[in-house]
């Protein structure tokens, strides 16, 4: 028999008080962190709702979606109307009124039209980068896994490679600016006079010469997929690992050399792992604001990447906008005002919604791959 | 020395199969075999045994070389020829010699793809796509693994989704259907259930004619049904070889004896 006082409580347990103390603490600094996410996103989403969504019909607004980039301009009419104008609209509306005087007329740069130019290098940006660093990085992973015996030299260079997702942002755009901008070799016949390098090839006038991209979105997609390239290594190798040795085996014993056992029962079935955590590098090439600020991105551009190219080859070297650049730039480079906001909130708003997507994608994309994949 | 792989059975008249000499192989400094010599002849089914870790995988990891796929395993001493060849001599090209040994697995393991793609999977490796060829291969394979008949409807489904004895005569199928001369069995039926450990086993009886098996296990009984010659191994050491009706009813060493009636092991 049990004696019952073991059991039966008498007065408050030992340590009750602190037991108390250390849950509401713990939980309060909890909802603390969970409040500054509710405040940021509600502030966002209030002051940038009207610049994308409105109340009629298809209920967002498209324009701002897909107009381009102007300088907004304020003034007051004759009548003492309040007019906002996107630069193209204002030069229309001088032209139908002449004659007619202009009160109080303020421009606010980069605050009218829309946001399409950024949205669009963005997208750029953001391909250009997955494709070079997806054919890079899987590339080590499958020799990482497949091929690459274990030895403390392997080691060292996948500790390498999980350092290099440690370093800063900034860090990988001045890497990106001195190497894809000013030094990686070109082939031309008119070397820049600030070559690092010039080999002639002998044939015609052509020569190496080691003179960069300049800022472009080559040098834009090269330097962003540096950037992602340990995480597309790291996540990649991890995904052949999964796959069961069984499979290898099985392969092999059947008589297919090691690149056939590679490709037809190793990566097919590592191919989901690959693409989810591929797509979550994506979030992060379009979030990233340093790598581009010297190696791709400008503040202004009138035309689309792809407008006013001789070869279409030339969208490689020319100039893009980026939205989050395009954030950084509305937020640091110009006078704060009510006229600025929607612009500023829009934007914001339009890369947190981007950035969500594709986030929630890839997680509903793993969710089902994993239901679909079992062995 | 490649192309005598390449010879059809017809033109090898020797009656072994696979010869080890001498053989000692070692897993970084551990020597997993010691001197092993066997003369395995054709034909014939024969069964390793021995307690865990007594090198009898190991050693039919050998014979396909499917030991290059570890690191650090090496050969000490000794050679393995199959058909006067030395496989482990340079020229050997060691994708030709596993469509000659094929091996089936422990762990029944096939590919979450369709049934006939598992089966047509090896004859598609060697670049074979005429698909009258692989309707050929695939309907013969499985037919052979006495499987045909349970799932000649439904070919294109998961292969996954077979119970555990189709999916390991599944692997036989698999196995077969590249015409490999050797069949390596490495405890094909550690897994299954006596009945599908039955049919497995019918299966060998069957086959034996057309192949040359080699079958490793822990069941004393199945070695004592299946195989016509038997190898007892313990520590790495080769104890005995012999016909298995000698072995199981009056083996010469004491050690066997003491592991066949389950004193130690």
């Amino acid at each position: 028999m049990i004696d019952p006082d073991i059991l039966i409580r008498k007065g408050m347990p030992k340590g009750y008080f602190k037991d108390i103390f250390v849950r509401i603490s713990l939980g309060s600094v909890t909802y603390l962190i969970l409040l500054i996410a509710v405040m940021l996103f509600a502030k966002i989403v209030i002051d940038g709702a009207p610049a994308i969504f409105s109340s009629k019909f298809p209920f967002v607004d498209m324009e701002f979606l897909t107009a381009k980039n102007e300088t907004l301009h304020v003034f007051d009419d004759a009548e003492g109307t309040r007019h906002k104008l996107p630069a193209s609209k204002y030069n229309e509306y001088l032209k139908a009124h002449p004659g007619d005087t202009i009160y109080n007329e303020k421009t606010f740069s980069y605050s009218g039209g829309g946001i399409a130019g950024p949205i669009a290098g963005t997208a750029l940006l953001t391909l250009g980068a997955i494709m070079l660093a997806l054919f890079f990085g899987v590339s080590a992973a499958i020799y990482l896994a497949e091929y690459a015996k274990q030895s403390p030299f392997i080691h060292m260079v996948r500790l390498a490679i999980l350092n290099l997702a440690g370093i800063p942002s900034i860090v990988f755009g001045l890497f990106g600016f001195s190497v894809f901008v000013l030094a990686v070799p070109v082939i031309t016949n008119m070397p820049s006079d600030r070559s690092l390098l010039v080999v002639p090839l002998l044939i015609n006038d052509f020569c190496l010469s080691f003179q960069g991209w300049n800022s472009s979105l080559m040098a834009g997609c090269a330097t962003l997929a540096c950037m992602i390239l340990p995480v597309i290594i790291t996540a990649s190798e991890e995904s052949l690992r999964a796959v069961p040795q069984g499979f290898r085996d099985a392969s092999l014993a059947m008589g297919a050399t090691r690149w056939q056992t590679i490709r037809k029962c190793v990566l097919p079935y590592s191919l989901p792992g690959i693409l989810t955590s591929s797509l979550l590098a994506i979030t992060r090439v379009a979030g990233e604001t340093a790598p581009i600020m010297f190696t791709a991105a400008v503040a202004a551009k009138d035309d689309f990447p792809w407008e006013g190219l001789k070869n279409p080859l030339d969208i490689l070297s020319s100039q893009v906008q980026a939205l989050p650049y395009h954030i950084y730039t509305l937020a640091a480079r110009i006078p704060n005002s009510e006229y600025t906001q929607r612009a500023q909130y829009g934007s914001v708003l339009v890369f947190l919604i981007l950035v969500a997507v594709l986030s929630f994608g890839s997680m509903i994309l793993r969710a089902k791959l994993r239901a679909k994949l079992k062995w | 020395m490649n192309d005598h792989q390449e010879k059809p059975m017809e033109s090898r008249t020797s009656a072994t199969a696979v010869d080890i000499r001498n053989l000692s192989f070692n897993y970084g400094s551990t020597q997993a075999l010691k001197n092993i010599g066997l003369n395995l002849k054709r034909n014939e089914v024969t069964a390793f045994i021995g307690p865990s870790g007594c090198g009898k995988s190991t050693l039919l990891r050998c014979i396909n070389r499917m030991n290059d796929e570890i690191a650090g395993t090496r050969i000490t001493q000794g050679e393995i020829l199959i058909d006067d060849i030395n496989i482990y001599d340079r020229s050997v090209d060691v994708v030709k010699l596993r469509r000659q040994v094929g091996m089936v697995f422990q762990k029944s393991n096939p590919f979450p793809s369709s049934i006939y793609d598992n089966v047509a999977y090896g004859l598609r490796m060697r670049g074979e796509r005429d698909s009258a060829v692989l309707d050929q291969s695939v309907q013969e394979s499985l037919e052979s693994a006495a499987l045909w008949d349970e799932v000649k409807d439904r070919l294109q489904e998961s292969a996954l989704g077979l119970s555990g004895g189709q999916q390991q005569r599944l692997c036989i199928a698999r196995t077969i259907a590249v015409k490999p001369t050797i069949v390596l069995m490495d405890e094909p039926c550690s897994a299954l259930d006596p009945i599908a450990t039955a049919k497995v086993e019918d299966l060998i009886w069957k086959l034996k004619h057309d192949y040359t098996f080699i079958i490793v296990t822990h069941n004393m009984h199945q070695a004592a049904r299946v195989s016509d010659k038997t190898a007892f191994f313990y520590m790495g050491e080769l104890v005995e070889f012999s016909d298995t009706s000698r072995m199981f009813s009056n083996p010469s060493v004491k050690k066997t004896e003491e592991y066949i009636t389950g004193r130690f092991g």
